[in-house]
């Protein structure tokens, strides 16, 4: 579980805000790190090592891909011939407050309770 | 060393529609926490948004009435960010391909004119409301917020002082006003403002580095934490110190801007396509279909009211900075009110009473026809200004007809000379040193008996009349 998604951040990572990095770099332990600190995962350094050779040879898997001739293809965000799907602006009731809280681990005043912000 | 100042502003306006952008749930400011919500803007697993057709109608309205470019493929991104406010870990945004780019708006400073170029305005969610418990090692979360259509309006670094973003804000919080997007209030949360601000020497073509302003959530807090920011680099570098690329706040108790955090390279949000959103085509007819919606603009009413009405610059100005006051004005010239006399109440009386009692024209009892009736009250002679300012006391706290209320206070001009001139001599009698000065040469006596009849008369005497009569009435004795 933690491995897919650190993996499909780690896609995100390098393929969509690092454009220019392709998939050709290689997962060190700090970007493991880096990663897991943006999605709040705490891994010991064992994990890190671990979870850095497997995502490496993931990517290394995936770079099967760069074997395509894509110049002329534009980035495809879909797969689906769907476009423009939209609703009318029109309110319709929510859920029940009851049911709001559910699935939270911790509820106050109607509000959910979560650790302390700091500013 | 002179410096040069160079603001760029992040505009949240919130839009006014019924339902959220990407369900259905309400958008209705101040609700109990947490009862507009829904799984989908509590971004629970497997829901599928669906984007709100009169979200993306207004955000092109304000991207038309911006002057910007309208894309014709438009998409969404994830924005990924973890922090509280967003249960789903990321917002929905838009990054490469936004509603509209490449605008401008005119701005007046002093008297001089500029143009402000606005880079982009796109669409996107807002979060939902921390509420930090003091002294408890936890906060409180209300999404009630969350979800609520925000249009991200970002501007050129084109501004050079905060008098001239001041103006910029104005501007665009009117032409919000005009388009009906949204309530554009400040202090209910509807129209936010980020700043960044930089300086350099004078002359110089690199920018400086740039520290980002928040929590400027009042019209005044923009342009007090702008000059104070302004002010705090220019002595820092001045110190031989350099500026950090860091976030400040405005704290308005210590009068001065506080720091929030430094930032280390850029925000690493990892943008990608909402795989739950498809690409959004904005095909011409649709373009034009809102296009035709837009109204006549502040900067268009402004110029009609000085080309047909002929008011001065000023009044135009000002009339038209707030649709409110403006939509009342043109009632006004419906009723047939002389421009002017119209322009100098609204611009007077009427909002010196909205701004001590903080409302705004809809939320009094005076209608433009009363307004108007008053006026011709005075054109005709019937009530003296003096009185009319107490008519329309009345007419603003209670509503009326200025003619009842005229009417039924007995406050009709007294403009018979015969009943004056018995009056006037009364006042003549009772002041022989005030006469004695008027014909030693001393015009302000006149002032004091004119006055002394006006008193007599509670305030009804017609004074020209009672003015012409006291000289008569001296020059005969």
């Amino acid at each position: 579980m933690v491995l897919s998604y650190l993996l499909i951040i780690t896609l995100w990572n390098i393929q969509i805000t690092d454009r220019e990095v392709k998939l050709m770099e290689r997962i060190t332990k700090e970007r493991v790190k880096h990663i897991a600190h943006l999605s709040r995962l705490e891994l010991s350094e064992k994990e890190v090592e671990k979870f850095a050779k497997q995502l490496d040879e993931i990517i290394d898997y995936a770079e099967q891909l760069n074997e395509l001739d894509t110049e002329r293809i534009v980035p495809t965000a879909h797969v689906l011939e769907v476009k423009n799907v939209i609703r009318e602006d029109k309110a319709r009731p929510s859920i029940k407050r009851e049911d709001t809280f559910k699935n939270a681990p911790d509820h106050e005043d109607g509000q959910f309770k979560v650790p302390r912000i700091i500013e | 060393m002179a410096y040069e100042t160079i603001i760029g502003l992040e505009v949240h306006v919130e839009l006014k529609t019924n339902s959220k952008i990407f369900c259905g749930c309400s958008t209705e400011f101040g609700a109990p926490p947490n009862t507009h919500t829904c799984p989908v803007c509590l971004g629970h697993p497997g829901v599928l948004p669906v984007l709100n057709e009169r979200a993306v109608e207004y955000a092109m309205k304000a991207a038309m009435a911006l002057n910007c470019e309208i894309a014709t493929v438009t998409e969404f991104d994830r924005k990924n960010y973890f922090y509280p406010d967003n249960p789903k870990a990321y917002q929905i945004s838009q990054l490469d391909k936004p509603i509209g780019e490449h605008g401008w708006i005119d701005i007046e400073v002093e008297g001089k004119k500029k143009r402000i170029g606005i880079t982009r305005l796109h669409l996107e969610e807002d979060a939902g409301k921390l509420t930090h418990v003091d002294g408890a090692d936890y906060s409180l979360v209300d999404f009630n917020r969350a979800g609520t259509p925000l249009i991200e309006i970002v501007s050129e670094p084109d501004l050079r002082s905060p008098e001239e973003a001041y103006a910029y804000l104005e501007k665009l919080k009117a032409i919000m006003q005009y388009i009906e997007v949204s309530d554009v209030k400040m202090e209910e949360g509807s129209l936010r403002c980020d700043a960044n601000v930089s300086i350099r020497p004078l002359g110089q073509k690199e920018f400086g580095t740039k520290t980002e302003l928040k929590n400027l959530n009042s019209f005044a807090f923009v342009q007090k934490g702008l000059a104070y920011e302004e002010e705090r680099q220019e002595r820092e570098l001045e110190a031989g110190g350099r500026i950090l690329q860091e976030t400040r706040r405005w704290d308005d108790q210590g009068k001065k801007t506080i720091l929030m955090r430094i930032k280390e390279g850029s925000d690493d949000y990892r943008y990608f396509p909402d795989p739950d959103l498809v690409d959004l085509t904005i095909e011409e007819e649709w373009k034009e279909k809102v296009r035709a919606e837009i109204p006549e603009l502040p900067d268009a009413r402004k110029e009609r009211y000085v080309k047909d009405l002929g008011l001065p610059e000023y009044d135009a100005v000002v009339l038209t900075q707030q649709k409110s006051l403006s939509d009342f004005f043109e009632e006004c010239l419906q009723h047939e009110a002389p421009p002017k006399q119209a322009s100098n109440w609204i611009m007077g009386e009427v909002s010196r009473y909205l701004n001590a009692n903080n409302k705004e024209i809809q939320d009094v009892p005076l209608t433009s026809e009363g307004l108007v009736k008053l006026i011709e009250l005075i054109e005709k002679g019937t009530i003296s200004s003096k009185i009319a300012k107490d008519v329309f006391a009345e007419l603003i706290e209670n509503g009326g007809d200025p003619e009842q209320i005229v009417k039924d206070k007995g406050l009709v001009q007294i403009s018979d000379e015969g009943e004056l001139r018995q009056m006037v001599n009364e006042v003549i009698d009772n002041n022989e040193q005030s006469v004695e000065d008027y014909k030693n040469g001393k015009g302000k006596a006149i002032g004091f008996l004119v006055g002394q009849v006006m008193k007599a008369s509670k305030g009804k005497a017609n004074p020209q009349l009672v003015n012409k009569i006291i000289v008569e009435e001296i020059n005969k004795r």
